[in-house]
């Protein structure tokens, strides 16, 4: 009896010693993870319920929801928010329709298909301040543009893209520097589809639309998910092309670039300016939650 | 359409073909075109660039002479590629170093809920950089880190260990269990199964990830413009040096947005095809 009971004491602490081998390599990753990330958003959450001037040095006071109060009384700040939200929703989905059609041209052989992919993704690599200032300088601008030179030849008034819609000049960069993305990710989808399924189809005499929107569109589901998630995680914290194409401004201020006008940039007001970064947060965390169900779904069926 | 139709359908479908073959190419040129300007302008002359669109002009490397030895501002070129070059590396390095054993404890030998340590560090990829900013250079100001390497080097590292963690389970967990448990019944000690059989399988996968790594860190601007706006800055800054509000500078700008980008784009079109599995983060085969 009492053998047994031994028995089983040391199988338990042989799988817990087991456990913690297994779980050891992991440790450092996490541990750094959780430091360099975690503790400053902690420490957000805090400042935000300050009153807190860095430059001139002034105390921190506590005043608990006051900032957040505030902010819903801003409008500066509602616009920010809206800013935001247009740049990111007509960025996305715009990205995404495009990459899309993009990607169902590729998915077919042609006279020099890999030396296009090629042209095609080069955007995405590009710096983003480089893409910001090259479509600023010279596509934009409305005296050594291309894009007004075009304008100009065929007879039309050079524009002041910029100055005269700031939103939608930094939304085509980004749906420029975006698009190849998008189309890499249903490329993926396109090629990963089961050809018997496709095969049986067309042997049934299946038109080619018919296949596209009953057996194509929905196996791409995930893959268009997986690109609607990732690209509002990156786009809604857009900084870059704001600073460099406008400088903010309105219609081109968004949450991020508010954030740092109102500290970094010169406001230096670290509570309030936390305040609004939170709501970025409150932001993100709406899209995640959605997304991690969409990449819970990829892994699933997955068992080590 | 059925096959095998008649000849009149198979040419129709030929011409088809072709017009979306040519549609694609048209595309790709669009697309490409400002690429092809930026660096284009980088070899005019500024009266040159500061005019209608040019085609036809003497090439010059004056430009690249200019940027690369001439300080705009504060910066130079040298001590901004310096700064990046410590800044990529070092924090890429650092990356793989944490996040090959995690991968290990995800994929090979899981731990208990391999899921959810995924899903946390993904998720902090879903917290927004704005949110950290302020914290962040607090504590290197305390710390006197403002406008240090070190400061990028951490933060960098913490950029990309999210992603690298997430490639990384993806690619171990393609190494066959049998392969690993053959190994393992002849005898081979830890380190054996790791060199002989993983990582040979891992490697591509590894330097996918690296190079990921690499293009995120080298053109990162947000904290770079944040914690190190004058010294340790890097070239993301240095392009934006550039930009004067007298006088021309479109040709100057543009020789130095090419250098700024060659790096990453030359390493892009090597590996598409791995960072095409990268992107999208694994998830897709």
């Amino acid at each position: 009896m009492s053998q047994q009971t031994d028995r089983a004491e040391q199988v338990k602490r042989l799988q817990r010693r087991e456990g913690w081998r297994r779980r050891l390599p992991l440790v450092p990753a996490l541990v750094f993870t959780i430091v360099v990330t975690q503790v400053p958003f902690i420490l957000s959450l805090w400042y935000s319920l300050t009153e807190w001037k860095i430059v001139p040095p002034e105390p921190r006071n506590f005043i608990g929801f006051s900032n957040y109060v505030d902010l819903l009384d801003n409008r500066f700040f509602r616009e920010a928010v809206w800013t935001s939200i247009w740049m990111t929703v007509s960025a996305v989905l715009l990205s995404l329709l495009l990459g899309t059609l993009l990607a169902i041209l590729l998915d077919r052989k042609f006279f020099g298909q890999g030396f296009v992919r090629t042209l095609l993704i080069t955007p995405f690599l590009i710096m983003p301040v480089v893409a910001g200032l090259v479509w600023k300088t010279q596509v934009f601008n409305s005296s050594f543009g291309v894009l007004n030179w075009l304008l100009d030849s065929l007879g039309f008034e050079r524009i002041e893209f910029v100055t005269r819609w700031p939103l939608w000049s930094i939304v085509s960069v980004l749906v420029w520097q975006w698009t190849p993305f998008m189309m890499l990710i249903v490329l993926a989808g396109l090629q990963g589809q089961d050809q018997s399924v496709l095969e049986a189809a067309r042997v049934d005499g299946a038109s080619s639309r018919a296949m596209f929107f009953q057996i194509t569109l929905p196996q791409l589901r995930p893959y268009l998910e997986l690109g609607i998630l990732l690209g509002s995680i990156y786009l809604i914290q857009v900084f870059d092309y704001v600073d460099v194409i406008t400088g903010g401004g309105p219609d081109s201020t968004n949450v991020p670039y508010f954030v740092f006008q109102r500290s970094i940039g010169g406001g230096w007001q670290f509570g309030q300016a936390s305040a609004y970064s939170i709501v970025v947060v409150i932001a993100s965390i709406v899209i995640a939650t959605f997304g991690l169900r969409v990449l819970s779904n990829l892994l699933e069926g997955e068992k080590p | 359409m059925r096959a095998g139709g008649t000849g009149t359908e198979v040419g129709k479908k030929r011409a088809v073909s072709f017009f979306l073959g040519l549609l694609s190419w048209a595309v790709a040129l669009v697309f490409f075109f400002p690429i092809f300007w930026m660096v284009l302008n980088g070899f005019k002359e500024e009266i040159d660039a500061n005019t209608d669109p040019k085609l036809v002009f003497d090439p010059t490397f004056d430009r690249f002479n200019e940027v690369t030895s001439q300080t705009q501002g504060l910066l130079g070129f040298r001590e901004a590629f310096m700064n990046s070059v410590w800044a990529v590396s070092i924090s890429t390095i650092l990356v793989l170093v944490l996040a090959v054993p995690a991968a290990y404890a995800l994929a090979i030998r899981p731990v208990a809920k391999w899921r959810d340590v995924l899903f946390f560090f993904i998720s902090t990829k879903f917290l927004p950089v704005v949110a950290a900013i302020l914290p962040l250079w607090i504590i290197a100001r305390e710390l006197d880190l403002l406008n240090t390497r070190l400061v990028l080097i951490i933060l960098y590292t913490a950029m990309n260990l999210p992603l690298a963690v997430w490639m990384l389970r993806s690619f171990f967990s393609e190494v066959p269990k049998e392969l690993i448990e053959a190994a393992q019944i002849d005898g081979a000690k830890l380190r054996g199964q790791i060199t002989s059989v993983i990582l040979p399988i891992v490697a591509p996968g590894l330097a996918a990830t690296a190079l990921l790594c690499v293009i995120f860190a080298w053109n990162e601007f947000f904290l770079a413009v944040q914690l190190n706006p004058v010294d340790g800055s890097t070239i993301p800054i240095w392009v934006t040096s550039n930009v004067s509000t007298r006088g021309n500078f479109l040709a100057k700008l543009s020789a130095a947005s090419t250098l700024a980008t060659l790096p990453v784009v030359l390493a892009g079109w090597l590996a598409q095809k791995r960072m095409i599995r990268g992107l999208s983060m694994g998830a897709i085969k």
